[in-house]
């Protein structure tokens, strides 16, 4: 027998001094906890203070637009097993109340935000509510045929404005409103879907996803739960897409484009799925660089899609997971 | 009072061959998922691709129309055994990333069809018989004949096929219990690949008969994969024989939401039909209930 | 209520495809007493805790609990009305410590009502639970990942699922498979404690000289139906059960 060598993976030492209460005795061990978190939320929050020009700043608040539906799509699908291949439908959605309300009867994007958000939600969940019962493949479908078939109504249809959409609609008074408001949005769902996924109620999301069998035979009725999970990621979306017809002053029926469907699940599937913050980090490299891309045209999409197939298939961890086992753990290799 | 028979005989005529237009379209998915149980989200992809192949070998190569479509078949046939090869193998038994994976395939095909410039109205491959006749009164052309006789036919070689043929025994094998056709010997992997090759063939089969009635165009591409969906929901997802019930009621359904409200509502159609069940009975009609609810 | 009829099984039958998986079978079931379902492998017993918890619908026949008709109740609303069932294939949540496995049953509308409105904090319940059950309170077993437990503790924690819910009837899908008997010996005890708190407990088993021990009645089923009833002596001793297990030809 040959004597062969394998990695070995151990916690640093840091990381199970970290591990309980203990963290409060020493700076070092705090700062090792606090650091990645203190780094995204100030890096967000400076970031606007450096971009050269409004381009840039436009950039931010899209990129937070993704990153939002790419945490709901990472919430729903990997900690309550509901796999959501429609974003844009809440995109949409949300676009579609928030113009609407604001088109037809002027009312400010400070009512038609909340509205859209909570009304969307309600809408989304009801529309979703047949596939709740049952396997998830057929979520997964649903939520890929509305956004195709809302949009091929309202083309045909033509209300809403159809192709055209709802121009002339109210914007933020200024575009550092613009941007802090989407990203105090952004880090406020991060930390607050984390937080969820590891409170009781967010166990038993998890407990639906890994055994549902399980938690049916415990008297619960996984439906509602699901329902409520839906709910929460859909206000997301929503909220997303509210939001993003007040910066665009439009909204129309690109609202329920592919675009918005499929980059947040790449960006998931590139930051680190299952993770909440690796959807943020992979929305914050697509994003800028589609725009690069931009000059391609439709091969944006191709794009996606050929990043998704390479991740599945050859890494599909995803990068943050990545980052975070260098970060927490080493590596060496042993003899065997 | 002629008129109103006229009328119905359209309907009946028409529903018709919606029908078994609907059958072309979702035999290649139903038959992918009936076997390996693998939901190929690619699936409206490879179609048009057919349509598109077939046009270059047509009017850019200036090969003869059969020709044409045997070649383009046969490089469908392949390219659908090679996404199982290279990608979905890898992912096989993860449902979510099934349908991610399936799906993003046949995005990347699509829309790189698209970026490709194959959009608008330029782009027609030719009906194999023109002309018409009419039958009970109703004016049909050859072309839908054909289509109602090639969804007979397929039916039928299908059926022979997987009852009296080695390969099809064993795809029938694998499809009614994997582990099973695995301890005597049926790889489940080479049955996967030559699974995605018949649905693949046949998705463009289905557009070979089908395209020449209008434009080919990226759209189709998303159209059928909803459609051929719906059908399979409907008639139960893994039943042959629901697929073909399943179409027969879309078909007619959508016939006549074309004749009595518009057009452009088939979509909304095919949409209710799958949330109508989904409602009412999700294993679908003929669907085997055991996938639903016995999932210890 | 007569004493016999706190669950009541009639003459249920489900086919799947051309195959009968259950076939006619009845059987009564009284408060407090451990009913064992035995058979050979395919003969229906999971299929038969299926239809009675609610996962799949009878063909025919139907089901009665404490005289309330369950037959076509969904399987948590069965779960509420205080029958529970551990699964044969196990799936515990592998990235959660032992004890939060156990914080999903503790949602359930049953709980809060049984507990009457007093309700620790769902993590101490939890570790207290788990104590019931064996794990050893003051040690790191109830934080372990629940990827690492082994295959004793694993079956305590699907039991303590099902105990969670305050139950009055548990039915155990072959909870002794793949034990050792070292490790049956310690279960036991944990299952005469339930009967002695006046469960109803129906065991699904293949060992069966552990089984016997503890049960009141047993049940023998083969191809879906039930062949014999009673008690564990008098049931082995039944020509067609010796057939189905031993396959002894009868001499002409």
């Amino acid at each position: 027998m040959t004597a062969g060598k394998r990695k070995e993976r151990l916690d640093r030492g840091i990381k199970v001094r970290t591990e309980g209460i203990y963290t409060l005795s020493s700076w070092r061990e705090m700062i090792y906890l606090v650091a990645p978190r203190l780094v995204l939320i100030l890096g967000l929050l400076i970031i606007p203070l450096l971009l050269p020009s409004s381009y840039y700043q436009k950039l931010i608040c899209i990129m937070c637009i993704y990153a939002l539906l790419a945490i709901s799509f990472d919430f729903l699908t990997n900690f309550v097993g509901l796999v959501c291949l429609g974003g844009a439908l809440f995109m949409g959605v949300g676009g579609y109340i928030a113009g609407g309300l604001n088109s037809a009867f002027g009312l400010s994007p400070i009512l038609t935000i909340p509205i859209a958000t909570l009304g969307g939600a309600i809408i989304c969940t009801v529309l979703l509510l047949p596939c709740l019962p049952i396997r998830g493949v057929y979520f997964a479908i649903v939520t890929l045929v509305y956004p195709l078939l809302l949009l091929k109504i309202i083309e045909a249809t033509r209300i809403l404005g159809g192709t055209d959409g709802l121009p002339g609609l109210t914007t933020f008074p200024n575009i550092w409103i613009d941007q802090y408001l989407i990203i105090g949005i952004t880090i406020l769902s991060i930390f607050g879907l984390r937080r969820l996924v590891n409170e009781d109620i967010g166990l038993l999301f998890r407990s639906i996803k890994d055994n549902d069998q399980a938690v049916k035979a415990s008297g619960i009725g996984i439906t509602r739960y699901k329902a409520l999970a839906v709910f929460i990621a859909s206000g997301i979306g929503c909220l997303a897409g509210a939001y993003l017809c007040h910066l665009y002053a439009w909204v129309g029926i690109s609202f329920f484009a592919l675009d918005f469907s499929i980059l947040p699940i790449a960006a998931a599937v590139l930051g680190g799925m299952g993770t909440i913050a690796g959807p943020f980090l992979g929305a914050a490299i697509l994003v800028p660089l589609s725009e690069i891309l931009r000059a391609l045209g439709g091969l944006r999409i191709v794009f996606y899609a050929l990043i998704l197939i390479l991740i599945i298939g050859i890494r599909p961890e995803g990068l943050f997971n990545y980052f975070q086992r260098k970060y927490h753990q080493f590596e060496h290799w042993i003899e065997v | 009072m002629k008129v109103m028979r006229g009328y119905l005989m359209d309907v009946f005529v028409y529903g018709l061959i919606n029908s078994v237009v609907l059958i072309l379209m979702a035999a290649g998915f139903s038959i992918v998922y009936g076997i390996s149980r693998l939901p190929n989200f690619a699936h409206g992809a490879l179609y048009v691709l057919t349509g598109f192949v077939t046009w270059i070998f047509l009017r850019k190569l200036g090969l003869n129309y059969p020709a044409a479509i045997v070649l383009a078949l046969a490089i469908t046939a392949l390219i659908g055994a090679a996404i199982y090869q290279f990608f979905l193998v890898r992912i096989r038994g993860m449902e979510a990333s099934e349908i991610i994976g399936s799906f993003a395939v046949g995005l990347a095909i699509m829309e790189s069809l698209r970026w490709r410039g194959f959009i608008g109205h330029g782009f027609a491959i030719p009906v194999f018989i023109d002309g018409s006749i009419g039958i009970g009164g109703v004016i049909v052309d050859f072309q839908r004949i054909i289509i109602v006789g090639a969804g007979l036919a397929i039916t039928v070689s299908l059926w022979v096929f997987t009852h009296y043929t080695k390969i099809g025994l064993s795809l029938r094998g694998i499809a009614q219990d994997e582990r099973a056709a695995m301890m005597l010997g049926i790889d489940s992997d080479w049955t996967a690949v030559i699974s995605l090759a018949l649905g693949s063939a046949l998705a463009g089969l289905g557009a070979v008969m089908i395209l020449p009635m209008g434009n080919i165009n990226v759209e189709a591409g998303y159209n059928v994969l909803i459609f051929a969906v719906a059908v399979c929901i409907l008639g139960g997802l893994g039943s042959w024989t629901g697929t073909l019930i399943a179409s027969f009621l879309l078909g007619y359904a959508q016939t006549l939401t074309v004749a009595y409200i518009a057009f452009h509502y088939q979509m909304v159609v095919a949409m209710a039909a799958i949330l109508l069940t989904l409602i009412l009975k999700p294993s679908g009609l003929l669907g085997r209930q055991k996938e639903l609810e016995e999932r210890v | 209520m007569s004493e016999e009829s706190f669950l009541q099984v009639r003459e249920v039958s489900k086919s799947f495809g051309g195959v009968k998986a259950v076939d006619g079978v009845s059987f009564d079931l009284a408060k407090g007493k451990t009913l064992g379902i035995i058979g050979p492998n395919g003969s229906g017993k999971t299929t038969l805790v299926n239809l009675i918890t609610g996962f799949i619908r009878p063909d025919s026949g139907k089901i009665f609990f404490k005289d309330k008709d369950i037959t076509r109740l969904p399987p948590h609303i069965i779960a509420d009305l205080g029958i529970t069932r551990t699964f044969q294939i196990m799936r515990p949540y592998y990235t959660l410590p032992a004890y939060k496995n156990l914080i999903a049953p503790l949602f359930s509308p049953r709980v809060k009502r049984t507990s009457g409105g007093k309700f620790g904090e769902r993590d101490s319940v939890a570790i207290d639970l788990l104590e019931e059950i064996g794990f050893e309170r003051d040690s790191y077993v109830p934080y372990k990942l629940a990827s690492t437990l082994p295959l004793g503790y694993l079956k305590r924690l699907e039991l303590a699922r099902c105990i969670a819910l305050r139950p009055e009837v548990i039915i155990c899908d072959e909870i002794f498979s793949g034990l050792s008997m070292a490790e049956i010996a310690t279960m036991i005890p944990l299952i005469e404690k339930l009967q002695m708190e006046g469960i109803t407990i129906i065991m699904i088993e293949h060992r069966l000289r552990e089984l016997f021990r503890i049960v009141d009645k047993v049940m023998v089923m083969n191809f879906g139906e039930k062949i014999a009833e009673g008690k564990p002596q008098e049931v082995m001793e039944t020509e067609r059960v010796k057939e189905a297990y031993l396959g002894i030809e009868r001499r002409k």
